[in-house]
């Protein structure tokens, strides 16, 4: 079906009331800047970043049910073809976004070939993603032409170019927002599609799936390939929007933790989940680094995994599938639909 | 009428048991043909290396006049071959409607007519009502009739049946017989594996028993419960 026409049904499909409700939330954050410092600029861009990656992360494992704890891979790829294409290229980030896409797809099919051809499954396959977010860190540590351990620099241009990705705050919380409402309307798009229906056979029972007619490898790689395309691209965007990349920060395990946490606290396997999640989890994230550092006088890192984890927790306790199930409940919204 | 599915002199071992041994039957296109035998005789062992799920150690199955042994499931599903399981699978945190939607896709065009296919399945099968609840939450019988929807949604030529009559009450196995009845009137070759004898007797053309792996007789209903060796080892055991 060609995708303006599922775009179409997928409107159709929706209540009216929660359309509008959606369009209402969306034309706020649109005119919000108005009003934004800064800080909170900066703060409403790592939530919809958040919110994109997770997005991605929990179309492999809230789909399709394979635990990837290795993404901050993708961000780092992403992060540095972007980087690298701009600064010794002179290539448009636009334009790199696509390369990016093609070798964390590359990555990812590699990762799933390996796991999913050879039955390495669960934690173990969650492992082999964390082996390859490593080794390619090392990689980077090691490879001089990108500055190695050291670092790589993206220069601050003086001159706004937004198809650039050189601007200030502004610039960037529109990107992290356009971003975040693509990813979730293709998520809307696959979620509803043969493919999407095929992750969540195989997510549920991949044997039972196998009996009816869907081909196990090629729904898992699929859903790698996606994830790994998608979260490049919010690589891509971070990394212009920090201007620096280290590999010790870039691929980090702790980062890769980070980014599940919003679409496990959101709901996994849902569409409002990774939002919904980054949005509670990223401003009280920020709120905490603030605090402490008023409190000790200086930034203690890690202190947000640690808020994060507790967060988890009592989440987990009083809503075990998530935010947004358990908000879906008690809006009285059908256990079926979004 | 043409042979649909040829097994030949098939053999399954698991380490020193031979579960399968020496098998032979084939299965004409239109009938509804039963494997019968105590627990434990071999049928599900059969039955999955008929379903592509295992390869045979020895012989030979042929599914619509192609080789089939060692074909992956979701090819032989493609080819026109569904299976149930007998510990029913279904996608528990999916709706019956979704669940049916998944068995329909392979054959629809897109969702639209895969979920236009799965409501006919529904409604053939009593489960429209519950087409809206979470598969988890459906009684073992409605689970069971689940399991065949979902089968019978992939639009086969032959749907392979695993005990689904296994644990269900008199009125329900009354209500899945007449049911595969009519999905066998409307052209499907039906393969089951049965346990529960009257339903068995009922509703099967032709019966193949086995017993330690081996096949012990085959024929009609009546010629199969006249048969010594079957009297002797298994009905006699279990008793009619
Ligand atoms: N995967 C397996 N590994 C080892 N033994 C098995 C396996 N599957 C079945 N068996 C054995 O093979 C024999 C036949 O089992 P099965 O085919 O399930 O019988 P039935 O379905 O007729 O009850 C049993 O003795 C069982 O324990
Ligand atoms: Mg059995």
């Amino acid at each position: 079906m060609n995708p303006l026409a599922s775009l179409s049904h997928l409107a159709a499909e929706a209540p009216r009331r929660a359309l509008l409700l959606l369009g209402l939330m969306v034309a706020v954050l649109a005119v919000a800047p108005v009003v934004l410092d800064r800080y909170l600029l900066s703060v409403f861009f790592l939530i919809f970043w958040f919110a994109t990656v997770g997005q991605a992360w929990n179309v492999m494992m809230g789909f399709c049910g394979q635990l990837s704890l290795g993404h901050a891979l993708y961000v780092g790829l992403g992060g540095y073809i972007g980087a690298l294409l701009w600064v010794k290229f002179g290539i448009s980030p636009a334009i790199a976004i696509l390369p990016a896409m093609a070798v964390a797809m590359a990555f990812g099919a590699a990762i799933g070939w390996l796991g999913f051809r050879f039955g390495i499954e669960g934690v173990y396959f969650a492992l082999l993603t964390i082996a390859f977010a490593e080794v390619t860190r090392i990689g980077f540590d090691n490879w001089s032409f990108v500055g190695g351990a050291a670092g790589f620099f993206i220069p601050v241009s003086p001159v706004a170019s937004p198809v650039n990705l050189r601007g200030g705050p502004v610039l960037f919380y529109y990107v992290a927002l356009a971003m975040m409402v693509v990813a979730f309307v293709v998520c809307a798009l696959l979620r509803r599609s043969k493919l999407g229906h095929a992750w969540l056979a195989v997510r549920e029972d991949a044997e039972a799936a196998r009996a009816l007619g869907i081909d196990v490898f090629r729904a898992k790689m699929a859903a790698v390939v996606v994830s790994s395309a998608m979260t490049a691209v919010a690589g891509v965007v971070y990394a212009f929007y920090q201007n620096n990349l280290f590999p010790s920060q870039t691929f980090d395990i702790a980062r890769s933790i980070e980014m599940i946490l919003a679409p496990i606290i959101g709901g996994l396997g849902t569409l409002f989940g990774p939002i919904l999640g980054a949005f509670i989890l990223t401003p009280l994230g920020q709120v905490l680094i603030a605090l402490v550092e008023k409190i000790a006088g200086r930034a203690i890192p890690g202190v947000n995994l640690v808020f994060y984890g507790a967060a988890l927790m009592v989440i987990i306790w009083y809503a075990p599938n998530g935010v947004w199930p358990w908000l879906k409940k008690k809006l009285g919204i059908p256990e079926g639909r979004e | 009428m043409s042979v649909l599915l040829d097994v030949r002199g098939v053999t399954k071992r698991f380490r020193g048991l031979t579960a399968v041994d020496t098998v032979s039957l084939s299965v004409e296109e239109g009938e509804i043909f039963a494997v019968i035998g105590p627990n434990g005789a071999g049928k599900t062992t059969l039955f999955n290396m008929i379903a592509g799920v295992m390869p045979p150690d020895a012989g030979t199955i042929a599914f619509a006049g192609e080789r089939s042994d060692g074909v992956a499931p979701h090819e032989l599903c493609r080819r026109g071959l569904a299976r149930t399981f007998q510990i029913v699978r279904p996608f528990p945190e999916l709706t019956v409607m979704e669940n049916a939607t998944i068995g329909a896709m392979m054959r629809a065009p897109d969702m639209e007519a895969a979920r236009a296919r799965a409501g006919e399945v529904l409604r053939q099968l009593d489960l429209w009502d519950r087409r809206e609840a979470k598969a988890k939450s459906l009684t073992l019988p409605d689970r069971k009739r689940l399991e065949c929807a979902r089968a019978l949604a992939t639009g086969p030529r032959l749907l392979l049946l695993d005990e689904v009559m296994a644990g269900l009450r008199p009125t329900e196995v009354d209500r899945i017989v007449a049911i595969l009845r009519e999905i066998n009137r409307s052209g499907v070759t039906i393969l089951l594996i049965e346990h529960v004898m009257r339903a068995t007797m009922a509703l099967a053309g032709r019966i193949h028993v086995l017993h330690h792996g081996a096949t012990i007789a085959e024929g009609s209903p009546e010629e199969v419960t006249r048969h010594p060796k079957v009297l002797e080892s298994y009905l006699g055991a279990e008793a009619l």
